[in-house]
C-alpha cells in the first residue's frame, strides 16, 4: 500500500504550511519598501528605499541598535565560556546529580520567559541593583548558556577522547592540548553555538521587559512603537532588519553543524 | 644485561604542565574546576532568583498604603480562587490547550511529509524552511500579524478579494471565537499563537516520524491493512511521543506569553498580562509572583502527563 509517492492532499498540506510559515515574513520585506507612509494598507502602493535612509538617520533607532548589539555580544561570550564548561563536565563522567544540572540548564528556555524575568527583576530589587544594561546581559547569558551547552556537547560526543590523552601522552600540556586539540574540534560548533545564542539574545524581549529599566533594546523600541503607531514606515524598516539579524545565523549555523546529527538550534528558544 | 632505565615520568617541567598533569591524575578536581562557574551562575542566579520570587509570593501587599511588608500570608495564593482570578487562568489555559491541537493538526502533514517522502536536498530544504521562522524575531512575526490582521490590511483584501465577508462575518459572530474585527478576535489571537509555535510542533514529530521503521509499514500492508488502517493504528499512537514533546513547547509558551494577547485580541488578561501589570503598573509584585507560580504548576501537571506519553524521549 505504502506508495512511494505522496498523496496531492499530503503536498499541498505540506507546502501549504510551509508557505503559511513564511508568508508573514515576507510581508515584513515587502512593507519595508512601500511608498505608503501611513497605514497598513494592501496591496503597497509602490516601491522606495528611502526608509531605510530615514531609519538609519533616527538617533533613537541607531542608540537601540547599538545597545542590542553590545548586549547580545556580551551575554553571548559569557554563555559561550559557561555552555563549553558545563558541556565538558557533564559529556563524558557519570556522577550524581548529572541530570539536575542539565535541567537546570534547560530550565530557563523551558520555562516561559516571564518566569525568569520576574524572578530576576525581584531578587535585582530584593539586592538594591538598578535595572539596567548589566541586568539584561545577566538575564540573556543566563538562557543563552543552554544554545551553546546543546551545540557543544553534541560536537564533543563524537570527537574521541583518546585524542586528548594522546595529546597528552606526547607531552602536550593542559593548554596545548586546549589550543591544537580540543579548539579545532569544538570551533565550527562553539562558533553556531555562538551564533544561535546572539540571535536569540538580539531578539529577546519577554525577559529584557522585566530587567531593562530605562535602557532600550531593539525588540523594546519595535513594542514601543506598535502601541504608538506613529512612524509605520521606520517601523517596518526595523523589523526587517532585526528579521535578518535573527534568521542569517541560523543559515550559518545549518552549515557549520551539517553532516552531524541536528544539533543546530534543537531544543528550542 | 644492561638495564634500560624507563625514565618516570618525571614531576617538574612547567607548571603548567604539571598542573595538567594533577588535573588527569585527580579527575575529581577536573571535573569540580568546570562545574564550579555554571554552577555559580545557574544556582546563584537563577535558582536563587526563582526561591526569591515564590519567597515574595507569600509577603503582604497593603492596598492603601500600596506597600509590600514582608509579613507571611497566604492571601496572595487564596486570591488565585477568587472568580476574576480564576476567570485569567482558565482563558489562559484553554487558549494554550486549544493552540497545542490545532498546532498539531497542522504540523503533522508538514512533519510526515518531510519525514518520508523528502531526501536529501529537499529534505535540507524543508529542515531550514521550517528552522528560518522558528529562530526569526518573535516581536517581528507578532507585528507582522498586525500588519496582516488590521483593518485595511492583507487577510481583508483577500477576504474580500475571494469573495468570503459573509464567512468572516459569521465566524466572527460566534461567541467566544469571535469578536469585532479579526485583530480583536479571539480568533486572531489563536491564530497568531499557531504561527508563532508551530516550528516547535513541526521538528519533534517529524523526528519521531524518522525513527518509525519503513518495513512496519510495509508489514502493515502486508497483513492487510487499509492506509487508512496504518495511519491509525501504526502511524499515529508511533508519533505519538513526538506530539506529546512538541506540545511541551506549544502549551508552555502560550502559558507564559504577554505581548501577543496585548498586541491581538480582546481585552481581558492573561496569566503573562497579569504577572505584568501586577508588578508594574500596581507594584504589587507578591500577587504577581503568586500569578507566575500558575504556570509553573500547570506546566509541571502537564510534563508529568506527557512524560507518560514518553515525550521525553522524543525530545
Amino acid at each position: 500500500m505504502h506508495s512511494e509517492k505522496a498523496s496531492f492532499g499530503l503536498k499541498i498540506a505540506a507546502w501549504g504550511g510551509l508557505v503559511f510559515l513564511h508568508f508573514p515574513i515576507l510581508i515584513i520585506f515587502l512593507y519595508a519598501f512601500n511608498t505608503e507612509d501611513a497605514a497598513f494598507s494592501f496591496p503597497p502602493k509602490g516601491f522606495t528605499l528611502k526608509w531605510i535612509g530615514v531609519a538609519f538617520s533616527r538617533p533613537d533607532v541607531l542608540e537601540a541598535i547599538k545597545l542590542s548589539l553590545q548586549i547580545a555580544s556580551i551575554a553571548t561570550l559569557i554563555a559561550m565560556v559557561l555552555g563549553t564548561l558545563a558541556s565538558a563536565a557533564l559529556y563524558r563522567r557519570d556522577f550524581f546529580g548529572k541530570q539536575g544540572i542539565s535541567l537546570m540548564l534547560i530550565l530557563p528556555i523551558a520555562l516561559p520567559g516571564i518566569i525568569t524575568g520576574i524572578a530576576l527583576l525581584a531578587t535585582f530589587k530584593t539586592l538594591g541593583i538598578e535595572p539596567g544594561m548589566f541586568t539584561i546581559i545577566v538575564g540573556h547569558a543566563t538562557f543563552c548558556v543552554v544554545i551553546v551547552y546543546n551545540n557543544v556537547i553534541a560536537r564533543l560526543r563524537r570527537t574521541s577522547h583518546s585524542l586528548i590523552e594522546a595529546s597528552m601522552d606526547l607531552g602536550a600540556d593542559g593548554w596545548q592540548t586546549f589550543r591544537y586539540i580540543i579548539l579545532p574540534n569544538l570551533g565550527s560548533a562553539l562558533l553556531a553555538g555562538g551564533m544561535l545564542a546572539f540571535a536569540l539574545s538580539f531578539d529577546e524581549i519577554i525577559v529584557t521587559t522585566f530587567t531593562a529599566g530605562h535602557e532600550r533594546t531593539l525588540p523594546l523600541w519595535l513594542l514601543n512603537q506598535l502601541s504608538r503607531p506613529r512612524d509605520v514606515p521606520v517601523t517596518n524598516v526595523v523589523a526587517m532588519l532585526v528579521m535578518i539579524v535573527t534568521m542569517l545565523p541560523i543559515l550559518g549555523a545549518y552549515y557549520l553543524t551539517r553532516g552531524g546529527e541536528s544539533v543546530a538550534g534543537s531544543g528550542g528558544k | 644485561m644492561t638495564s634500560v632505565a624507563i625514565p618516570h615520568t618525571p614531576a617538574n617541567g612547567s607548571p603548567l604542565r604539571r598542573f595538567s598533569n594533577l588535573l588527569y591524575r585527580r579527575p575529581n578536581l577536573y571535573l569540580s574546576m568546570l562545574l564550579v562557574p555554571p554552577l555559580l551562575w545557574f544556582g546563584a542566579i537563577y535558582l536563587g532568583s526563582l526561591l526569591t520570587l515564590l519567597w515574595q509570593g507569600f509577603y503582604t501587599f497593603d492596598d492603601f498604603t500600596m506597600a509590600v511588608t514582608p509579613d507571611l500570608t497566604l492571601a496572595n495564593f487564596a486570591a488565585l480562587f477568587q472568580p476574576s482570578n480564576f476567570d485569567i487562568i482558565l482563558r489562559t489555559l484553554s487558549m494554550a490547550i486549544v493552540v497545542s491541537i490545532a498546532s498539531a493538526i497542522v504540523a503533522f502533514p508538514i512533519a510526515y511529509y518531510m519525514a518520508r517522502y523528502t531526501t536529501g536536498k529537499t529534505k535540507a530544504f524543508f529542515y531550514i524552511a521550517v528552522m528560518m521562522p522558528m529562530w526569526a524575531s518573535y516581536i517581528v512575526k507578532a507585528y507582522a500579524w498586525t500588519l496582516l490582521l488590521a483593518k485595511g490590511g492583507v487577510a481583508q483584501w483577500f477576504v474580500q478579494h475571494l469573495g468570503l465577508e459573509p464567512v468572516l462575518q459569521l465566524v466572527l459572530g460566534i461567541p467566544g471565537v469571535g469578536g469585532s474585527t479579526l485583530s480583536t478576535s479571539h480568533l486572531g489571537r489563536f491564530m497568531v499563537f499557531v504561527y508563532i509555535w508551530l516550528p516547535f510542533m513541526i521538528l519533534p514529530i517529524q523526528a519521531s516520524l524518522e525513527r518509525l521503521p519503513p518495513s512496519l509499514l510495509q508489514a502493515s500492508a502486508d497483513l492487510g491493512a487499509k492506509p487508512r488502517q496504518t495511519f491509525m493504528q501504526v502511524i499515529l499512537p508511533l508519533s505519538i511521543p513526538g506530539i506529546a514533546a512538541g506540545s511541551i513547547f506549544t502549551f508552555s509558551l502560550t502559558l507564559g506569553d504577554f505581548i501577543v494577547p496585548q498586541l491581538v485580541g480582546p481585552p481581558g488578561y492573561f496569566v503573562g498580562s497579569m504577572v505584568y501589570a501586577q508588578q508594574g503598573a500596581i507594584g504589587n509584585m507578591p500577587m504577581a509572583a503568586a500569578f507566575t507560580l500558575v504556570p509553573i504548576v500547570l506546566i509541571a501537571i502537564y510534563l508529568s502527563i506527557v512524560k507518560r506519553l514518553g515525550a521525553f524521549d522524543a525530545l
